[in-house]
This record gives structure tokens, C-alpha cells and sequence, in this order.
């Protein structure tokens, strides 16, 4: 298990979710799996940011989704405050939803356009019984407010709002049955550069505030080192490196996110003069058919013959950072 | 170097049922020959336009280039006839965009489309064109390039497309390629590939570039010169290791101090531009940058800054960039 369990919030175990490709109109067969998530094993501590980064398809959101239980396991648990979300049901698992939330990616298509703002996040305070009428319209304007925006907004419609603006209303939606526990599923990424730090900062500062726990999704390597204290590189449905920020920066093991990191680009034209790039070839394969061995063979500089045909172990080589990789 | 476009005050605007959108408000440039510019800032700051224009590509209606000229090699593009413009796009002047999907025929194989542009703008016969078309794509690092020339866009990732099209743009030896946000859709490793392979024909091919994009990671490693826009003018003008080294505008500086970077030490606080930019159907009167900006002064709100220089190859437009190199070192500082 990556890191020890003590003053872990969340806990993922041999997590896999596979969706199936179905043929035939009138008898639907099952042909193959799609292998969006194979095999993670990670926790999350109390108070801590994890980041979770890697290239589109590689299986983030599906990660995201299924810790949360929207989409339920092929295999594996989820124990979260001590308790495997994937043998709860009903009532019970509903209960638990209130703890984690999630904020997504895209501000426009999340927020219902016929509803207005004091109703989408005064929803959740509905459905759990929290809060209605006088006290549920208090609380939404103290939301508002809390993550900057006016709380004379509550009737207007999402359309009256900018990106950032919407992403906000997204924030203070997922605030509003006080979680213990946020995924943030690329929240900035369809923000411009001048806003996308108004929201980082917002969740820093919220993160303080309520002690949230995150698991931060997103595909750039530069703002999850950012927000998150650990982070871990997925490729292709897999962990591939665990390691908190600055190891990750500074002593990067695996070949892939050797690759990765210099891939990123450096907003500084006197580093990006001397940096050396490894160029990977090709492109990311199939999760249908993923190669054998370490998925990662078909592009790894580093590959020798044992990575075509073991899968290798994710393990801790020391000072809890994990990696899966024969060369390492 | 010789002056290979310049680009005089031009404006475009479009007429929407909301009222006239002042998407290009009088934008002056060069381009020499060889040069990359990169034209950076955020969504909606006429980035596009600009090109667009420069192209003569702008739906008409809504939209239209109410002033300015465009000297290409010394003639003004805006005044040319349709068939002399329609000679130099693609021939002399090549523009790759952003999703590739949309600028390939799905129902043409990729050779069929490199080689049409082969047969028309260079009068090559099929056999020439198909056998320069293997050498264009193998120029872009698309391996076994014999076998893909019958395959169709759908059966490429779009990191492939995108270096089809990269191929396709070189096809006629443009002299000027203009690069619309061509990485954006694609991930970083992927990015890298497509940068390294620009940056190396870049030199073999002696073309200019114009590279647009809103990452200032990517354009710090590519381009000569930067411009940087907002609300459909260009704010600040320099050598690339000036805007990054010695910015003077207080939108380039914020857009610098509000970004993370990877090599960061420390976790340290960003420091947002807060608000929004302006209506481009009602502009402010002043500076366009006025209400987000921290160095304002009270004739911000009633003038806009023209550009002018600030230190040598340099512009900016702002009454205060003194200001600004005072207080920039405060600002600058807890980054890397
Ligand atoms: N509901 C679904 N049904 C079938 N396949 C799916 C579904 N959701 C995701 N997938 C597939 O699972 C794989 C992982 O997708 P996922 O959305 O988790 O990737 P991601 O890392 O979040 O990518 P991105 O960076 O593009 O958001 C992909 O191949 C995707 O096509
Ligand atoms: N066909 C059109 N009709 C009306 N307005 C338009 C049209 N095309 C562009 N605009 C407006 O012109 C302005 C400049 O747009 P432009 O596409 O140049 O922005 P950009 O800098 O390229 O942004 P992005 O980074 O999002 O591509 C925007 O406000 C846009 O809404
Ligand atoms: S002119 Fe004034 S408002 Fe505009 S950028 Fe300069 S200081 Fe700011
Ligand atoms: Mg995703
Ligand atoms: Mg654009």
C-alpha cells in the first residue's frame, strides 16, 4: 500500500474500472473492455493534496469518478473514514456522499442553465436534509460570499457569469454539505491564465479554512506541483510514480515521468535555451489492448527485454516513494 | 533582416445583433524575414482576428477590416484581387490551426490531400506529388510514411493530424507560417514532439513564424519576439528574454507572477489578476487594462496609451511603465 494507513482519509486498494464494448444491436455481447483504470493503489491523507497528472485517456477522471462511487468498481475498495465505500448501499452510501464532493472541469456544461444560483447550491442542502427555506437561503448567500462572489447573486442564472465566476458557483455548490473530502477534476483547465490563479488560490485558501482533503486532478504538471503536497503520474490506467512534490521534481525515477517533466515548458526563455528534452515516440496506445508487460515498453528509452513481458511491481524504494518500473 | 510583413494599424471589427465588436482596435507589427513573433495573451484578445485579417480570411458579414494595411513583401494585401490573395495563401503564406480535424477532408486520404495542394500551387504531376508528399510527412517524423499516405485523417491521433498539417502548410515553401494555438488540443508530450520538430525546420526552412498561443511556457522556448495583446491591442512589444526579463507592462507582469511554474523551489502564493477584461462592444474610453490594474493612475481612465519605447526593440503601452519598473522587483519576488 503507498504510504502507511495511519491518518489516511481515503484509501484505494487494487482500484480497476473496465467498461465494456458491447456489438450487436438486439443481443448486446460484450467484445472487449476498455481498461480506463487497472490496478491503483494509493491513499490520501487527512488535510493532504494529492495530485493525480498524466496525459488525456490515461484514466484521471475515471479514477476521480469511481472513488466517489459514480461509477462503481470492476474490483478493488475504497475505504473512506474507515469504512469500504464499495460494499455500501442505498441509505448508507448516500449518508457518506455528503463527506466527498466533487468540482468539475468544465464551469459551463455542470451547472444547470435553467436553475438559478441560490438553487444549484442550495440543492444539496435539500438532499441531505441540511438546511430549507430562511436557513438554506442564509447559508447559499454565506457560500457565495465565501468563495467571492456577491451575495445578491443568488437569483441570477448561470449564463450572467463568467468561467471563473461559474467555476466559483461550482466551488461553493460542492462546499455546501461541508465535506471532508473534494475531487477537483481539472478545475482550472478551462479557464484563461489570468483567472486560473484566482481559483487556485481559492482552493488553497478553502483547503486552510475547512481542512479539506483534495485529490486534484489535472494534465498540467506545473500547477499540480503547485497545489499538491503528493503526487502521482498515471499512464494508461496505472500509477507509474508516487512521490511527494519536490522528489517528484527533483528525483523523478520513472522513464515516463522523466519524459513528462521535460516535456513541460518553462516560462522562461534563458532555462528553456539550455533544457535537453527527451522526446518520446509515438503515441499513447489503446486502453482496450494495452501492451504487455510495463505499458509503458512502446516508448521507453529505457526499455529492456523483461519490461515487454512482466508487468512491473509498484513498489516503495525508499522514503515512501513509489514507483513501478524493471530499470528503476 | 529584411521586413517580411508589416502589419499598419489595422482594425476589424463584427456587427452582432448585441452591437459592433471591437475585436482588432488598430494593431501595428513586423515580421522579418526568418523571425518568430509570437502573439500571446488571453481568450478573446484578438489574437485570431489579427491573423485572420493579415489573411484576408474574416467572415464578411459579421465581420470586417475597417482599417489598416497589410504589406506582404511590400504589397498591400487588403488592396490585392481575390485570385492574388488566394495565390499567396498557402503558397507564400501557410497557416496551421488549432484542431486539425476540422482543416482535413475526412473523406480524402491524407496523400490525396498534400498532393492536391502540390499538383495546384506547383503544377507537380501525381507521381512527383506523391513522392514529395512521402518526404513531407517523413520531414515531420511520421514513421513507415509510404504505408500512411492511403490512410484517412480519422486513423491518426491528433498529434499525427497536426503533423500532417504542419507538412501540408510546408508543402509550397511558405515564407511566413502562421501557427494558430497548433499544441493546444494536444498533450505535453505530444506538444514537445511538434515544438522540437518546428524549432528544426524553423532553421532548415528559413521561414518566419507567427505563433499564437495563451502559454507562455510554450512561446518562451520558440519565439524571437513577443507580442502580447489584450482587448484587441497590442499592450507591450519585445525581444522574447525582454518580456520575460524585463516586462513593463502591469498585464504582462501580472500574467508572469500568476502562473505556476514547474521549477518552482518552494510553494508560494499566486498572485492573481483579479476581474475581468473589458466589453469589446462597449470599450473603455482609457487604458483597456484600467479596471484590473494596480499601478492606475487617475489618467488611466481617460486616455489610452499609444505604445512607445521603453528600452531598446521595446514598446509598451501604458502611462506608468516607470512605475511599474520601480515596484517590479516586489511584485517578481517569492517566484523562482
Ligand atoms: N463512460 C465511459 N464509457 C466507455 N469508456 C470510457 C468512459 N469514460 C472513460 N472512458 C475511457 O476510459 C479511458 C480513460 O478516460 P478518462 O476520462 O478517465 O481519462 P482522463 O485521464 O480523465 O483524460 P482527460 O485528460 O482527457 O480528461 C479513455 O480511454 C476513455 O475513452
Ligand atoms: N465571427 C465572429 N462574430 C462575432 N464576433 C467575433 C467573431 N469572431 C471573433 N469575434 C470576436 O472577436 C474577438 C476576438 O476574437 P479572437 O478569435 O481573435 O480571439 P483570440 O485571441 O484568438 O481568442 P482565443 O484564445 O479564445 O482563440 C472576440 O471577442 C470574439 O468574440
Ligand atoms: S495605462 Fe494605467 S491602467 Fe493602463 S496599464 Fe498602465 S497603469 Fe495600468
Ligand atoms: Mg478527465
Ligand atoms: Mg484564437
Amino acid at each position: 500500500m503507498a504510504t502507511s494507513s495511519d491518518g489516511a482519509l481515503v484509501q484505494v486498494v487494487g482500484l480497476k474500472k473496465y467498461f465494456p464494448i458491447t456489438q450487436g444491436i438486439v443481443f448486446q455481447r460484450k467484445i472487449a473492455d476498455v481498461k480506463a483504470v487497472d490496478g491503483l493503489d494509493f491513499s490520501i491523507q487527512r488535510g493532504e493534496t494529492l495530485g493525480l497528472v498524466g496525459e488525456s485517456g490515461c484514466g484521471k477522471s475515471t479514477t476521480g469518478r469511481t472513488v466517489l462511487q459514480l461509477y462503481s468498481p470492476t474490483a478493488g475498495q475504497v475505504v473512506f473514514q474507515g469504512k469500504d465505500l464499495t460494499k455500501l448501499h442505498g441509505e448508507d452510501l448516500r449518508k457518506m456522499r455528503r463527506n466527498m464532493q466533487m468540482i468539475f472541469q468544465d464551469p459551463y456544461a455542470s451547472l444547470n442553465p435553467r436553475m438559478t444560483v441560490g438553487d444549484i447550491i442550495g440543492e444539496p442542502l435539500e438532499v441531505h436534509n441540511i438546511a430549507k427555506g430562511k436557513e438554506k437561503k442564509e447559508r447559499v448567500q454565506e457560500l457565495l460570499s465565501i468563495v467571492g462572489l456577491n451575495p445578491y447573486f443568488v437569483n441570477r442564472y448561470p449564463h450572467e457569469f463568467s468561467g471563473g465566476q461559474r467555476q466559483r458557483i461550482g466551488v461553493a455548490r460542492a462546499l455546501a454539505v461541508n465535506p471532508a473530502f473534494i475531487v477537483c477534476d481539472e478545475p482550472i483547465s478551462a479557464l484563461d491564465v489570468s483567472i486560473q490563479a484566482q481559483i487556485i488560490n481559492l482552493l488553497e485558501e478553502l483547503q486552510e479554512k475547512f481542512h479539506l482533503t483534495y485529490l486534484f486532478i489535472a494534465h498540467d504538471l506545473s500547477v499540480v506541483r503547485h497545489i499538491s503536497d503528493r503526487i502521482a503520474v498515471m499512464y494508461l490506467g496505472k500509477i507509474v510514480e508516487l512521490t511527494d512534490r519536490n522528489a517528484l521534481y527533483a528525483n523523478p525515477l520513472h522513464p515516463y515521468t522523466k519524459a513528462l517533466l521535460s516535456a513541460v515548458p518553462i516560462p522562461d526563455p534563458i532555462i528553456e535555451e539550455k533544457r535537453e528534452r527527451i522526446i518520446l515516440v509515438g503515441d499513447v496506445p489503446s486502453p482496450v489492448n494495452p501492451p504487455s508487460g510495463c505499458r509503458f515498453h512502446t516508448r521507453c528509452p529505457l526499455a529492456i527485454d523483461i519490461c515487454k513481458r512482466v508487468d512491473p511491481e509498484f513498489r516503495d524504494v525508499g522514503n515512501n516513494h513509489w514507483v513501478a518500473c524493471h530499470v528503476v | 533582416m529584411a521586413t517580411l510583413l508589416e502589419v499598419k494599424d489595422l482594425k476589424t471589427e463584427f456587427r452582432t445583433q448585441d452591437g459592433v465588436v471591437h475585436a482588432v482596435n488598430g494593431v501595428s507589427f513586423t515580421v522579418d524575414e526568418g523571425e518568430t513573433l509570437g502573439l500571446v495573451g488571453e481568450s478573446g484578445c484578438g489574437k485570431s482576428v489579427s491573423v485572420l485579417s493579415v489573411m484576408r480570411l474574416i467572415p464578411h458579414p459579421p465581420g470586417k477590416i475597417t482599417n489598416g494595411q497589410v504589406l506582404f513583401q511590400g504589397r498591400d494585401l487588403l488592396q490585392v484581387d481575390d485570385e492574388e490573395i488566394r495565390s499567396v495563401r498557402g503558397n507564400k503564406i501557410a497557416m496551421v490551426f488549432q484542431d486539425p480535424m476540422t482543416s482535413l477532408n475526412p473523406v480524402l486520404t491524407i496523400g490525396t490531400q498534400i498532393g492536391e495542394a502540390l499538383e495546384l500551387h506547383l503544377g507537380m504531376t501525381k507521381e512527383q506529388a506523391r513522392k514529395r508528399s512521402v518526404e513531407l510527412l517523413k520531414m515531420v517524423g511520421i514513421p513507415e510514411a509510404e504505408g500512411r499516405l492511403d490512410d484517412y485523417p480519422h486513423q491518426f491521433s491528433g498529434g499525427m493530424r497536426q503533423r500532417v498539417m504542419i507538412a501540408m502548410a510546408l508543402s509550397c515553401s511558405p515564407q511566413l507560417l502562421i501557427a494558430d494555438e497548433p499544441t493546444t488540443a494536444l498533450d505535453v508530450t505530444i506538444q514537445a514532439q511538434i515544438v522540437d520538430i518546428v524549432k528544426r525546420l524553423k532553421t532548415e526552412l528559413g521561414m518566419a513564424i507567427i505563433w499564437i498561443t495563451h502559454d507562455l511556457g510554450v512561446i518562451a522556448g520558440l519565439a524571437d519576439r513577443i507580442n502580447v495583446m489584450y482587448a484587441g491591442f497590442v499592450i507591450e512589444t519585445a525581444p522574447v528574454k525582454e518580456i520575460f526579463g524585463n516586462p513593463l507592462h502591469p498585464y504582462t507582469l501580472g500574467l508572469l507572477t500568476s502562473i505556476p511554474r514547474l521549477d518552482a523551489a518552494m510553494k508560494s502564493k499566486l498572485t492573481p489578476i483579479e476581474g475581468l477584461p473589458p466589453d469589446l462592444i462597449e470599450m473603455p474610453k482609457g487604458c483597456p487594462f484600467y479596471n484590473r490594474c494596480t499601478f492606475r493612475t487617475d489618467q488611466c481612465a481617460n486616455e489610452n496609451p499609444a505604445l512607445e519605447l521603453g528600452a531598446v526593440r521595446h514598446s509598451v503601452a501604458c502611462w506608468n511603465w516607470q512605475d511599474v519598473l520601480k515596484k517590479r522587483a516586489a511584485y517578481l519576488s517569492g517566484r523562482a
